[in-house]
């Protein structure tokens, strides 16, 4: 599958705001076996100085969401999702994501390569609060797999 | 300096569970008739299911919940989990490649399932400072 170069550099307007929920982080974090008090329990949370309870580092991938459908979903980018595979992710952290947050991504294609007969397209999200506090950037490779 | 390897079973039940909390729901994580259509041995996990267990071993390393700065992977093989009261499992190790002037520790991290390398180029980068 073959993808158009030239969107490289192109940045997409910015998600409706996420809001971090706590009962959302808890029931992530139960869906991962994650047992650690500051994932379930404010008092515990704030002992590390936060707010409110923490979300486990992969979480911001529920944020993101929105914003990659964005890309994916792009008709001028052709992707077709049925045959999209995930190659890789990264996440930098400036702070974890707390419950109460109000999260908006703003959506960069970093990479768009065709090898093999595949299309290789990565984006960079940085996600930050509403009022612009920088929280995460994330990177996300996905490969779309060529006609066999 | 090698951290002590952490196992853990993956069943569907985990998979279903971790669909609805993550809002992933490609059925390719929950129907074998869909996953074996599009050319997959069966069922497979989320890759994020695979990273976020990758990412509670190195919280527990870390002793911190909050402590990770950078963390990466690049999936390479697919974790197949067969629909058995066992499933599968996935084995996650890593050695401390570096600590750094300013109180972070780099892990390079292995994840293995049935012997079979699931993730490569798998880093995380953690403040082991408060």
């Amino acid at each position: 599958m073959s993808l158009d170069p030239s969107f490289v550099g192109r940045t997409y307007p910015p998600t409706a705001p996420y809001q971090v929920g706590r009962e959302k982080i808890r029931e992530f974090a139960t869906a991962i076996g994650a047992t650690d008090p500051a994932h379930h329990d404010p008092e515990a949370a704030r002992s590390l100085g936060h707010a409110d309870v923490v979300a486990p580092p992969t979480f911001p991938v529920l944020v993101t969401m929105a914003a990659s459908r964005q890309i994916v979903e792009d008709p001028a980018l052709g992707v077709d999702y049925s045959r999209v595979v995930h190659g890789d992710q990264r996440f930098a952290y400036t702070r974890p994501v707390v419950a109460g947050d109000e999260l908006v991504c703003v959506s960069t294609i970093e990479e768009v390569t065709t090898r093999g007969g595949h299309g290789f397209l990565t984006t960079r999200t940085d996600v930050s609060t509403v009022d612009g506090e920088p929280v995460v950037a994330v990177w996300s490779k996905i490969v779309v797999r060529g006609e066999a | 300096m090698e951290l002590p390897t952490q196992t853990y079973r993956v069943t569907r039940a985990d998979l279903v569970r971790y669909a609805g909390a993550s809002g992933d729901f490609n059925r390719i994580h929950w129907s074998d008739r869909v996953a074996t259509d599009v050319g997959l041995p069966g069922v497979i996990a989320h890759g994020m299911f695979t990273m976020a267990l990758v990412g509670r071993a190195v919280t527990g390393w870390a002793g911190a919940p909050d402590a990770v700065v950078d963390f990466g992977v690049r999936f390479t093989r697919p974790v197949v989990v067969p629909d058995t009261d066992e499933g599968t499992e996935i084995e996650v190790s890593a050695v401390v490649k570096e600590v750094t002037e300013d109180g972070l520790t780099r892990l390079d991290i292995t994840a293995t399932c049935q012997g079979e390398k699931v993730l490569s180029q798998a880093r995380a980068l953690i403040r082991t400072t408060r």
